[in-house]
């Protein structure tokens, strides 16, 4: 027989835990009629078996005898019984079955040679009295994501779909009109071929071909269109814009004249910083696929954060897979390599409890969106043992139609293996996984806006990663680096080949044999293999001399490596497929040719009204109600899921306290395990404040991410700081202007703190548009630090360590309740923004990180969202101690230190401002006076002590309690809502 | 004094053999990460190795089962050289992938002839977790667990974790045998469930080891606690050693002393 269906499934009597967890899920949905859903794994095998053969594939590899039953070719109908309903999920034609790979391994290895495919599918058989209006629903919310996946509906045609074969692909070169095109020519060219590029842009092309007195080739259209995407190329950040100013004070204009022209923003702000403190431990910066900085006497670390945003809206579990896989790479692709030691995340989502009927069409609902990203992150993060050990998940209404997604790796690497150098004569060797029609235009896509219809128009945007395969990829390249065996390395990530490959011999010449590259399946033209944007591959440049053993080193771990092409003299892009030339451009052209335009930015300050309300005498509920603020809450649930001990390196962990489960300020993690050196990694965002004000959003974050690193023990020393902007449509702008006042904040804070940024990334266009409106997100800037720490010994926690210990508070306080989480308690945003005063703060993280290397501080926390209330209360329940404090003992301004409105001193606003610098300090009696004694000439107070009683109670101006609370009741608040 | 020779075993998916490495040779042997291909050509010999490391990871992506792929090709494509290590009386461990790869190889508990008897499957709570866990001690049969305290602490990172067996006889017979290691259990040892019992295991059991006790496999990760830095309440404690040490030290003492 040739096609066998095997399905799977528990016995009886074991627990079915996938089967549960769909039935809360559905629960959730707000639907109560189903009580039982079991899960049933099917594999389709095609291949000439004998019986007995298809039963030994059962028997010894695909069930587990202890716990699961097998029926082979089993009778079962699809269709549905009453109160029983069968629904089968599998994956679309072209989608990579990720199991397929090892099942056909695990046959072969029982010595059965006859099989050619396999695909899986899920069946979920469910019980209950439903409707098929909430069938649908089930289906679609829960079981399946029509992008990727389909719902089975007759057995015999199924086979049919999941193993047609692609027809073959017979050459055709392909050129388009583009000498006799009109402008509405050209531009219906752009947009039928999902090229993203606009007129000014065709005509240059236009202009370039005439002069060549020939028409283009698809493939020389597609290769220009994803090197001048904004993904690849970053035309705003690196064009020319005319920036106004419409403020209300003078004194707050980024520059003296409120109208001005930026040639280059990213080297007018983010590079100048750097360039300006020249740090001699900066290594590489802005050049690589990540920044690199100095580690110790051998090695160096790189860091790198993407976003992968507009495939995570659309398949959030393959989003956001293929978006820590990429960056992974990134690292990986940094120098001569770089091995992965940990990664970041951080996620923006529309708020989970978002009512179902406001959600536009074609929008996943923000809590699945969350559960399939960070399973995304999950299983990629988790197979390829890297820990996962910072983030943060924010909540706004306006990220419902655009989720955003970073992801960040941080990578090692010899010193002497930072640099990457092609040489003319070089191999060009793919390496990893194949190539499919998979990611095709995810870099253009990416430079576009979200509309209902990007699920219809981009599906082959999205794609799944493999995870095992980049794992394995990753061995055999640092392998390979050790011993020389190539002169550089990149990865394919946005735009595929033709970026990777365009990229790196942009200064020589290339020479492609596209037939050359291994295909997941035939079918393919030469240009779609061209631009495929495929998972899990990169391309080193390779020494002839060397090509053998490198190829032997591959071979022997199961890993592809293929020659296509080779690194010419020629300063040319030359790519052929079999012999014909389907692709001859310039280098110069292609990297230098983008037409500059002058984009128009402006930003207008906001005014929002001031709230007017008076201070509640009892403040205990307002910080009950900050606890479960979806921002500030506890992230437990997303924590945990990731492997964030692998490697065994950590030495701070994500979740701290005496029952490991309190939020660490940053992580600290030691790389070499038989040394005490240490990298610190934290981060920044704060988009609330943006609303405000951009260029104090900057501040904010920057301020943030540094005094994380204080907090932890670290100093200011060797930090380097990553910036990632995602934005709106840079085109309008509104959204532009915001975006280069925020560029400014980050030049005028990260200089004032004396900290470079190394690398960055920006991401434009997340807008969703509707009928009539578009809906753009809120203009978020996301800061990464990283430091290094010279003895990690010296690291300090945020949890409450000893009843009768003094709690200081260190830094000011101002009423800087603008953009604050307490505002937003009465729907208001206020407009005093925090500020933050670097000559001060600079006075404090020094002593502070003088304090905490002399051994002076037991517990350390910041102030961050919600205030110094939320920050004490955090210490308090994480240590499981209470806590005393009194608020007339806290340094307190009325007027911020950049000119803005009076406010008065009210126990509300100490507790709740989210004014920058600041630290809540947990210090033994008996060092008492020394600790005093280096915070001499800063502003800090000692407000309070630890409590070996239960009771978290905070005593007002007026010497009357304001917040009295038990820190259990604390604790439950802050971790409820997102304990799912 | 000869030191003992330990092959880290590792292939696609291996991710915690670096970090095994370095606790075995934290305790002075002399280890070598050997690719599962090597093996199979017979370009390396297991035979000349003492201890047989199967660290954490997900082996081929744990598709099918956890370890299932990497058991099977144990059991057909090295069954004969297993044996005759095992004979020779020589040590194998297999951390969180590697207790998976044991038990369905049927190496552990290791009653027939690689025939498996009892699996490791998908948590209660059905997604991956990483928690620390006290694990408590009830083997005197076990080489690997000498000389530890009776609680310890160690992380546990996995999705598929859940201990059960084939029936009743059999875990009557794995107690009777003493050869259940590890049971999850509170900071004063009483057996609890849920989030001590991370994964819902059968008995709260973490670990077990095979008739001879030689061979042994456990969820919790002892690589990831050989040092007091790793220890989440590091800063509160102070300079102690990991807990997770002694396990390492006990296989490479005995190496040393009948190997």
């Amino acid at each position: 027989m040739f096609l066998w269906r095997i399905e799977v499934k528990d016995k009886p009597g074991i627990f079915d835990a996938i089967g549960e967890g769909i039935k809360k899920d559905i629960l959730d949905l707000g639907i109560n009629t189903v009580w039982d859903v079991r899960f049933v794994q099917v594999y389709n095998i095609k291949g000439e078996l004998t019986e007995e053969q298809a039963k030994r594939i059962c028997e010894e590899l695909l069930v587990d005898r202890i716990t699961q039953d097998y029926y082979l070719n089993p009778n079962h109908n699809l269709k549905n019984a009453p109160n029983n309903f069968i629904i089968e999920v599998a994956y679309n034609p072209g989608v990579m079955d990720p199991v397929e790979d090892s099942v056909l391994k695990g046959i072969r290895d029982l010595g059965i040679d006859s099989v050619t495919s396999v695909k899986t599918a899920k069946k979920y058989i469910i019980k209950g009295k439903l409707s098929p209006h909430q069938l649908r629903i089930i289906s679609e919310k829960l079981l399946y994501n029509k992008l990727i996946q389909h719902i089975v509906k007759s057995r015999f045609r199924e086979s049919s779909l999941l193993f047609g074969t692609e027809p073959r692909y017979q050459f055709k070169l392909i050129t388009l009109d583009l000498l006799n095109a009109s402008d509405k020519e050209l531009m219906r060219i752009s947009k039928e071929g999902q090229l993203f590029l606009n007129l000014f842009e065709m005509r240059a092309i236009k202009d370039y071909f005439k002069r060549l007195k020939r028409n283009p080739t698809d493939c020389e259209l597609e290769t220009i269109a994803q090197t001048w995407s904004e993904h690849c190329i970053h035309k705003t950040f690196k064009g020319r814009i005319l920036y106004q100013e419409r403020l209300k004070d003078a004194k707050l204009l980024v520059k003296t004249r409120s109208s001005f022209y930026i040639n280059n923003l990213l080297k007018s702000t983010i590079m100048k910083v750097t360039q300006q403190l020249k740090k001699p431990w900066c290594v590489s910066v802005f050049k690589d696929n990540s920044g690199i900085i100095r580690f110790d006497k051998r090695y160096n670390i790189c860091f790198k954060v993407e976003t992968h945003n507009h495939p995570s809206a659309l398949e959030p579990f393959g989003g956001a897979n293929t978006g820590i896989g990429g960056v992974i790479r990134d690292p990986l692709g940094t120098g001569l390599g770089a091995k992965p030691i940990f990664n970041t995340d951080v996620f923006c989502f529309g708020p989970p409890d978002y009512p179902f009927y406001k959600l536009p069409k074609g929008i996943l609902h923000p809590k699945r969106i969350m559960k399939g990203v960070v399973s995304g992150v999950r299983d990629y993060g988790n197979k390829m043992g890297i820990p996962t050990v910072n983030g943060a998940v924010l909540f706004h209404e306006r990220f419902v139609g655009n989720p955003l997604v970073y992801c960040g790796t941080v990578g090692i690497l010899p010193k002497e293996k930072s640099f990457k150098k092609p040489k003319v004569g070089d191999l060009i060797v793919l390496v990893g996984g194949r190539t499919g029609r998979d990611g095709i235009h995810g870099a253009t896509f990416s430079s576009g806006e979200l509309t209902h219809e990007s699920e219809r128009i981009s599906s082959g945007a999205v794609q799944i990663g493999n995870p095992i395969q980049e794992k394995k990829m990753l061995d055999v390249i640092l392998a390979a680096r050790d011993i020389h065996l190539y002169n550089a390395i990149t990865d394919c990530g946005g735009g595929g080949l033709s970026s990777a490959v365009g990229e790196m011999g942009k200064d020589l010449g290339v020479k492609v044999d596209l037939e050359k590259v291994p295909l997941k399946y035939e079918g393919l033209s030469y240009t779609e293999i061209w631009i495929s944007e495929s998972q899990e591959r990169m391309i080193l440049s390779v020494p002839p001399k060397n090509i053998d053993r490198l190829i032997k080193l591959f071979k022997d771990e199961n890993v592809e490596a293929t020659v296509i092409g080779e690194f010419t003299n020629t300063k040319r892009l030359k790519l052929y497929y079999q012999g014909n030339l389907v692709c001859d451009l310039k280098m110069s052209f292609l990297h230098k040719g983008l037409p500059k335009r002058t984009k128009k930015a402006i930003f207008i300050q906001p005014k929002f009204k001031e709230p007017g309300f008076a201070c509640p005498d009892d403040l205990t509920d307002y910080l009950f109600k900050l606890l479960s603020n979806y921002n500030i809450c506890s992230k437990e649930w997303v924590i945990r899921q990731y492997d964030h001990e692998v490697q065994g390196g950590s030495v701070l962990k994500p979740l701290v306290g005496i029952n490991n489960d309190g939020p660490s300020d940053a992580a600290i993690v030691r790389p070499i395990l038989d040394s005490k050196k240490g990298v610190i990694v934290s981060c920044g965002i704060n988009f609330r404040f943006g609303f405000i004000d951009p260029y104090w959003m900057a501040g904010s974050c920057i301020d943030e991410a540094l005094r994380q690193i204080i907090a932890v023990g670290g100093s200011l020393k060797e930090v380097a700081l990553l910036d990632n902007f995602c934005w709106g449509n840079p085109d309008k702008p509104d959204r532009l202007g915001s975006l280069v006042r925020a560029a400014y904040g980050c030049y005028d804070i990260a200089k004032g703190f004396g900290v470079p940024f190394i690398s960055g990334k920006d991401s434009l266009n997340n807008e969703f548009k509707l009928k009539n409106k578009t809906i753009a997100i809120p203009g978020t800037l996301l800061i990464s630090a990283i430091a290094v720490m010279e003895d990690v010994t010296k690291a300090i926690s945020m949890y409450l360590k000893t009843p009768g210990d003094l709690i200081y508070i260190v830094g000011m306080t101002y009423p800087e309740l603008g953009g604050s989480h307490y505002y937003e308690l009465f729907g208001k945003m206020g407009n005093n923004v925090p500020k933050v005063d670097v000559n001060l703060a600079k006075k404090i993280f020094s002593a502070l990180n003088k304090a905490s290397s002399l051994g002076l501080i037991k517990a350390m926390h910041d102030c961050s969202e919600g205030g110094m209330a939320v920050t004490c209360a955090e210490m308090a329940f994480s240590g499981n101690l209470g806590m005393e404090i009194f608020l007339k003992e806290v340094p307190f301004i009325s007027k911020s230190p950049i000119p803005d409105s009076r406010s008065q001193k009210r126990d509300d606003f100490i507790l709740f401002s989210e004014s920058n610098s600041r630290f809540i300090v947990e210090v033994e009696r008996k060092k008492q006076k020394e600790f005093e004694r280096i915070l001499k000439g800063i502003p800090f107070g000692l407000i309070g002590c630890v409590s070996p009683k239960k009771d978290f109670r905070v005593y007002g101006l007026n010497g009357k309690i304001c917040i009295n609370a038990n820190i259990k009741d604390l604790k439950v608040a802050w971790q409820r809502p997102l304990r799912w | 004094m000869r030191k003992a020779r330990v092959c880290v075993l590792r292939t696609a998916g291996t991710n915690c053999d670096q970090e095994t490495a370095f606790a075995f040779s934290k305790v002075d042997a002399q280890v070598e990460l050997v690719h599962i291909n090597r093996l199979i050509e017979r370009k390396k010999a297991l035979l000349d190795y003492d201890i047989l490391a199967i660290p954490g990871g997900f082996t081929y992506g744990d598709d099918v089962a956890a370890g299932k792929i990497l058991a099977n090709e144990l059991r057909f494509k090295l069954k004969e050289d297993l044996k005759r290590f095992i004979q020779r009386g020589k040590l194998i461990i297999g951390i969180c992938n590697g207790f998976q790869v044991l038990v369905k190889s049927g190496l552990l508990p290791g009653q027939d002839d690689f025939k498996q008897e009892a699996s490791l499957i998908i948590n209660d709570s059905a997604r991956f977790e990483d928690r620390w866990v006290y694990l408590k001690n009830f083997s005197n049969k076990c080489i690997w667990t000498r000389n530890l305290p009776e609680i310890i602490y160690l992380p546990v990172a996995h999705g598929e974790g859940k201990f059960v067996v084939k029936d009743k006889a059999t875990l009557i017979r794995l107690n009777k045998n003493g050869q259940i290691v590890f049971r999850y259990s509170d900071e004063k040892g009483k057996l609890k469930s849920y989030p001590y019992n991370p994964n819902g295991s059968q008995d709260n059991i973490a670990g077990i080891c095979d008739e001879t006790g030689r061979i042994f496999g456990l969820m919790p990760h002892p690589e990831r606690h050989i040092d007091f830095l790793q220890h989440p309440h590091w800063i509160k404690r102070k300079n102690k050693e990991g807990d997770g040490l002694q396990i390492f030290k006990n296989g490479i003492e005995y190496a040393r002393l009948y190997l």
